[in-house]
């Protein structure tokens, strides 16, 4: 790709906008992602009791909901980045091409 | 006289140091031979091979064997991806785990699925738009190319040779114990099939493959649970509180249920011992979220789509399929300990798991479909196992074949067909390896090497490629010097850590100079740290080129314009 092309892009408000927007977006996701896991390592190194309690009168413990809302909470914030992607991320993409390519 | 004893023995040394468990299965009794499962492993061998024969005909360039031609959808991948994570030991593993210690299980599965988002938000599109065959097109794309891709080839043989030895022994282990097969044949019928795919059918034949085993391995599993889902009314409270109550019963050994009894059945509903210390349980979750980052079989799988917006498709329905799995082994696990360990037919005369505990799942496929199910979920943990090292190997011969080959050697001069039969050597080569090393080390303790993989994927693979991509003052030689770091520091220090500097080597108990589960906290920091402090020192010529190819090498990965030359050909 020639350095023209590059510089092209570079100064297309297309392009700045989707860099910041999907780094942002990555980035807050991430953060979001590792407080969650880590916050659930935490719990289970320091908080061992509460995750052991009961719910209610049965037998299930908080620990259950906590570690399967773990699980669904990766597939949902994973799900809530390919929708944005897809849509806005990709709008934005067509566009910078369309102006570069033409 | 509890026969709860020894079960509960055998789930320390399960969820012991390194709890690096699962992935390795070692050990128990042999089993008689299974026809059943043998037939239904042929026929399974069979219909992969018309594939294979299939493949090998649209096989004709070096694209075609490493990527598929890049024609696989985002669906395909996504679930040749969660194939190449779901091996036999993680089915088998985890469900084991579940039924010894319950929550503790559920901790560990969960640390391998929360890499799979933070891949999809930082780095997964990008690596199709930069990359061609292998993370090192990635890696050094704007880079000097021989010492980036010695690191890479390097980082890549180291983390492919541990976990196809693991997986190796496992298959030798698991398949005399299911097929009542010579450990030494399973181990050559394994290297024998793995090496006519990826001979043949490259890319194309191991990605399906690996999506085949992954609709058996998936569907098996969601039969199973929905079984014993169905037992309770489906009703997760009914079961736990049917699973604390037998736990609690082991725990008196037939006499009188005492308060501590109940204790320990009620311990099954929260978290054990597998979290000891904190520095440990940060460090291993650091390996496996890191570590995913860094496999090179499963970065090599974002080549074999055609686009940014399908590799980002494929991660998502990886991540939905591998999170499904972990849900379906914990009641996997669970109805082990209800159907399983209540039932005299599969203990042997001391209370323990015919065939050791990672017997778990494939007992409990027999209590719930019968002995033409007990066939089928065997003959799926083979094919599972065939799968994963095909890809393991396919990834290796890449490496050697169009790294060190074609970019090192040949400077990128070398024609397709030279560099398609430098791979299908080293695709022999590595096979009869595997072959040799699965039977050198069928009796050692080698609990430790998918850890160890996956700590080396997270401290050198992974921060060169994150930093790479990233940040635009990175140079080579911060990338190759903090990769190399990366890469020593973590096989030093799991060489000194307990589970091989004791449990294999030997040495006294708590001698290991290396206190820790897994070095991932300090080996991640250490190359992390080289990388930024080398090259901010670095000013010299070359340096100048890394960074003044920032810009361009960041449009590429942002937008892919440029990508799609590279991938068509």
């Amino acid at each position: 790709m020639d350095h023209d092309i590059v510089s092209r892009i570079e100064a297309d408000p297309n392009y700045q906008a989707l860099r910041s927007r999907r780094s942002g977006f990555g980035w807050m996701l991430t953060i979001a992602m590792l407080v969650v896991y880590y916050g659930f390592v935490l719990l289970v190194a320091f908080q061992k009791d509460l995750l052991a309690t009961p719910i209610g009168a049965g037998v299930t413990t908080w620990g259950m909901p906590l570690g399967f809302g773990v699980i669904v909470f990766t597939i949902l914030i994973t799900a809530i980045y390919v929708r944005r992607a897809n849509s806005e991320f990709d709008d934005l993409n067509d566009k910078i091409r369309r102006e570069v390519l033409k | 006289m509890r026969p709860w004893g020894k079960i509960v023995l055998a789930a320390g040394a399960v969820m012991a140091p390194g709890a690096v468990l699962a992935d390795v299965i070692q050990g128990g009794t042999r089993q008689p031979t299974n026809w059943t499962a043998i037939i239904m492993f042929a026929v399974f061998v069979v219909a992969t091979l018309f594939i294979t024969k299939w493949a090998a005909s649209q096989t004709k360039s070096a694209a075609d064997f490493y990527t598929a031609g890049g024609g696989i959808t985002g669906f395909q991948n996504g679930l040749a991806i969660a194939g190449d994570y779901m091996s036999a030991a993680s089915f088998l593993g985890i469900s084991a785990a579940v039924m010894i210690s319950g929550f503790d299980g559920l901790i560990y599965s969960i640390g391998f699925l929360v890499g799979w988002p933070i891949l999809t938000f930082l780095l997964a599109e990008k690596l199709r738009n930069l990359g061609k065959f292998t993370f090192a097109d990635v890696a050094a794309f704007r880079f000097a190319q021989t010492p980036v891709r010695l690191f890479a080839a390097s980082g890549t043989l180291v983390v492919v040779a541990f976990y196809l030895i693991a997986q190796m022994v496992g298959a030798g282990s698991l398949i005399e114990l299911l097929f009542g097969l010579d450990y030494w044949i399973a181990v050559v019928i394994v290297g024998a099939l793995m090496m006519v795919y990826v001979l043949f059918g490259g890319m194309t034949a191991t990605t399906w493959v690996q999506i085949i085993k992954a609709c058996l391995l998936l569907g098996g599993a969601s039969f199973m649970s929905f079984m014993v889902l169905w037992r309770y009314g489906f009703s997760p409270e009914a079961m736990f509180a049917d699973a604390v109550r037998i736990k609690s019963e082991l725990a008196a050994g037939g006499a009188e249920i005492t308060p501590e009894d109940t204790a320990a059945g009620q311990s099954i509903m929260g978290p054990g011992s597998f979290i000891r210390d904190p520095i440990s349980a940060i460090s291993f979750g650091m390996a496996l979220m890191f570590g995913t980052a860094g496999l090179p079989h499963i970065l090599m799988r974002f080549f074999t789509v055609p686009s940014a917006r399908e590799a980002r498709k494929s991660v998502m329905w990886a991540t939905t399929w591998i999170g499904y799995f972990y849900l379906l082994t914990f009641i996997i696990g669970f109805g082990a300990i209800t159907l399983v360990l209540t039932n005299p037919g599969f203990l042997d005369s001391e209370g323990g798991l015919i065939g050791g505990n990672n017997m778990a799942a494939v007992h409990l496929a027999q209590a719930v479909g019968g002995n033409i199910f007990l066939g089928f979920i065997s003959a799926v943990a083979f094919a599972t196992i065939l799968a994963v090292v095909a890809g393991l190997t396919l990834s290796g011969a890449s490496a050697v074949g169009h790294d060190l080959y074609s970019t090192v050697i040949k400077k990128g001069e070398a024609d397709s067909g030279a560099v398609l039969r430098v791979s299908r050597v080293t695709t022999l080569a590595l096979g009869v390896l595997a072959v040799v090393l699965g039977i050198a080390f069928q009796n050692m303790n080698i609990a430790f090497m998918v850890s160890m993989a996956f700590a080396v994927a997270a401290s050198a693979n992974f921060p060169v490629l994150f930093m790479s991509v990233l940040w635009k003052d990175c140079t080579t030689w911060g990338a190759v010097s903090g990769g190399f770091v990366g890469l020593i520091s973590s096989v030093a220090l799991t060489v000194l850590s307990p589970s091989v500097w004791v449990d294999t080597l030997g040495n006294p108990a708590g001698s290991a100079p290396f206190p820790y589960t897994s070095p991932a906290l300090f080996s991640m920091t250490a190359a992390f740290l080289t990388i930024w402090i080398v090259s901010r020192l670095d000013n010299g010529q070359r340096a100048r080129i890394d960074r003044a190819g920032f810009p361009a090498q960041q449009v590429r990965s942002e937008t892919g314009i440029g990508a799609a030359e590279a991938s068509s050909h």
